[in-house]
């Protein structure tokens, strides 16, 4: 019995309960998602601690036993997971007192934020398949209904492709489970692995993975199932779209690598080639995207796409050193993309637009806003001594260790055009003199940079952590690479939900 | 659009709806019945009495808006899941007590009932919030 799994769950469940009792005061909303968010990141940040000293923890739900109930599970990587939800819960919902307008908070905001938060959490920590997919709908109900608050046009719009793509995912993620389960006759994915690894490597196993694999791949966004990612995260206010940028994504290629390492392990020459070359796709396809737009927040929704595929690409090779790069990878760009979208949501708030061709000056203008913009940029891009930097590097190393030169090219040449985009977006929006034309600065943008500190203040705790992992990267790397073992080897993860069973 | 024959026949039929929605949401944990299906018969209860009476009469006689009973509702359920932790079990055990009542014999009352009575409260508040919303904008 170990109350530190069930918080992550219940601390947002009931803020989110107490801040719909208080729905008529915004004022109590807000301070109780404050106090929310902040309870979140301690529970996250102890329970990572205690996986770190004690080894994985699981408990049952309903002391049902480990085959037949439901089990939480937290190994180094959920536990990891969980603490990076907490902390983009956190920076993000103070970003959002500050820049959510009136009428979407009245609407219901923080409790539907909250859903969203114990959706995410509960998707990192359950060790239950079909769970699992109970908790992808409840972040995808909370997401969709979040994604259309305030309901503009283009909200609408992005929502509905949004929501359609990831119902489709959806559908195909319930028929694997089925067939998975009427193979096996479990849903449990310690008890899965176990049964899975005693059968001969069969084509159903395969096939069904590849539901998975694309189930999760929409969710994730990756080649070739990423469409609806650039034609929705641009629509919703900033706070939203970062919190979707530096989280939802993610859930999807957790649950890749999750799936991927602990049962779908029968056939590693065929899947997670397919992976691999899938994530030199993602890559690819999404850093060219990337150069085709012109405005801050297409162009990093673009972005998400090729990074993802840096962390399947550790996936895909399959090597301990290659998952402590995804797992490295994923610490760095959660932090970074949602302080990136939350930057862009700045330079919007001061010059009233993000397009590219009708803003600039910045620099001059806000010099601090531009350091603290070129951080989390260049470290995106992978400049040392920056934390995309050990993440790229550490991915490289592992890949040419194995050989597979072709994927370490792409990797290195996406860096590169990564680089390109920062630059642009720094080029543009920061370094040229403001265009001439009719004047596009807000009308609000003096009353908003009163309160501006409140916007950066999140930005800054962002840039900070992004400086510590750079600058500080062994016990990160330690950290990431005991979450590795643990993902190659899954006995003892099986041990701790299964019990003393062999 | 209020007939006078359904008027008088909600006022009647509600209460009656309600009380067998009650029942189902008992009797659900061992047999067909249980939260939701209660839930939605209440629900049908107050809708009926709606569409009898209009939705500001409907919303005066609950007096307190589906929003609080989706959020108690919830809290309901989280609560029936702490209160095993009390006793050193797992969130979410089902912990029972007997309740010996005067004439109707032994009444079992359990946490799983109380999860049931708080995802009745959530049925009832989402399905009138939907159902009024609906309602209102014609």
């Amino acid at each position: 019995m170990n109350l530190l799994l069930i918080f992550p769950i219940t601390i947002p469940l009931l803020t989110a309960i107490l801040s719909a009792l208080a729905w008529r005061s915004l004022k109590v909303q807000r301070a109780l998602g404050v106090l929310g968010s902040a309870g979140l990141l301690a529970a996250a940040l102890a329970l990572l601690m205690n996986v770190w000293r004690g080894g994985i923890q699981s408990v049952q739900m309903g002391s049902w036993p480990a085959p037949f109930g439901i089990t939480l599970v937290a190994d180094l990587f959920g536990a990891i997971m969980v603490a990076l939800a907490a902390l983009t819960g956190f920076a993000v919902l103070l970003y959002s007192l500050g820049s959510i307008d009136e009428r979407r908070q009245s609407f219901g905001y923080f409790p539907l934020f909250q859903v969203l938060l114990m959706g995410v959490c509960g998707a990192f920590l359950t060790g239950d398949l079909f769970n699992l997919y109970v908790w992808f709908e409840v972040l995808l109900i909370a997401s969709f209904v979040l994604m259309a608050l305030g309901g503009e046009r283009g909200q609408m719009e992005g929502a509905v492709k949004y929501v359609t793509l990831n119902l489709v995912s959806s559908a195909l993620f319930l028929a694997g489970i089925g067939i998975l389960y009427g193979k096996t006759g479990t849903l449990n994915m310690a008890d899965l692995a176990q049964k899975l690894r005693l059968e001969p490597q069969s084509d159903l196993v395969n096939s069904t993975s590849m539901l998975f694999l694309i189930a999760f791949g929409i969710k994730a966004g990756a080649f070739p199932f990423f469409f609806w990612l650039p034609a929705s995260y641009h629509t919703p206010p900033v706070a939203v779209s970062a919190v979707f940028a530096g989280l939802l994504t993610k859930v999807g290629v957790y649950a890749l690598i999750r799936c991927f390492t602990l049962f779908f392990v029968q056939d590693v020459q065929f899947t997670h080639t397919l992976i691999l070359a899938l994530a030199g796709l993602t890559m690819v396809t999404g850093v060219l995207g990337a150069a085709a737009q012109n405005e801050i927040r297409r162009i990093l929704s673009f972005h998400i796409i090729s990074q993802i595929g840096y962390m399947l690409m550790g996936l895909g090779l399959m090597t301990p050193l290659a998952l402590a790069g995804s797992v490295f990878y994923l610490i760095h760009h959660i932090i970074v993309k949602t302080n990136l979208f939350l930057i862009g949501g700045v330079v919007q708030t001061l010059k009233g637009s993000d397009d590219l061709k009708k803003i600039g000056g910045l620099y001059k203008a806000h010099p601090l806003l531009a350091l603290l913009f070129a951080i989390p940029a260049f470290s995106l891009a992978g400049i040392p001594p920056l934390s995309g930097f050990f993440a790229k590097l550490t991915l490289i190393i592992a890949g040419l260790k194995i050989d597979s030169y072709l994927i370490v090219l792409t990797a290195l040449a996406v860096g590169i055009l990564t680089l390109f985009s920062m630059t642009k977006i720094w080029n543009e929006a920061f370094w040229k003199a403001q265009p001439a034309g009719p004047a596009l600065d807000n009308p609000a943008a003096a009353t908003v940079t009163g309160g501006a500190f409140r916007l950066l203040l999140p930005v800054i705790l962002l840039a900070a952590i992004t400086v510590l992992i750079g600058a500080a990267s062994e016990p990160f790397f330690a950290l990431a690479t005991r979450a590795a073992e643990q993902l190659i080897h899954p006995e003892e993860y099986i041990r701790a939900v299964l019990g003393g069973k062999p | 659009m209020t007939s006078t024959i359904l008027r008088i026949a909600s006022r009647y039929l509600t209460p009656v709806f309600l009380f067998f929605s009650l029942l189902i949401l008992y009797r659900g944990h061992n047999a067909p019945g249980g939260g939701f299906i209660g839930g939605l018969l209440a629900a049908a209860a107050l809708i009926l009495y709606a569409m009898a009476c209009g939705v500001d009469a409907a919303r005066a006689k609950l007096r307190i808006d589906p929003r609080i009973l989706v959020a108690a509702g919830l809290l309901t359920a989280l609560l029936s899941g702490a209160l095993a932790l009390f006793s050193g079990n797992s969130f979410l055990t089902g912990r029972w007590v007997m309740l010996h009542l005067p004439f109707l014999g032994e009444l079992p009352l359990g946490t799983p009932l109380l999860f049931d009575l708080g995802v009745y409260l959530v049925v009832i508040g989402i399905t009138l919030i939907m159902l009024f919303a609906l309602m209102e904008e014609d």
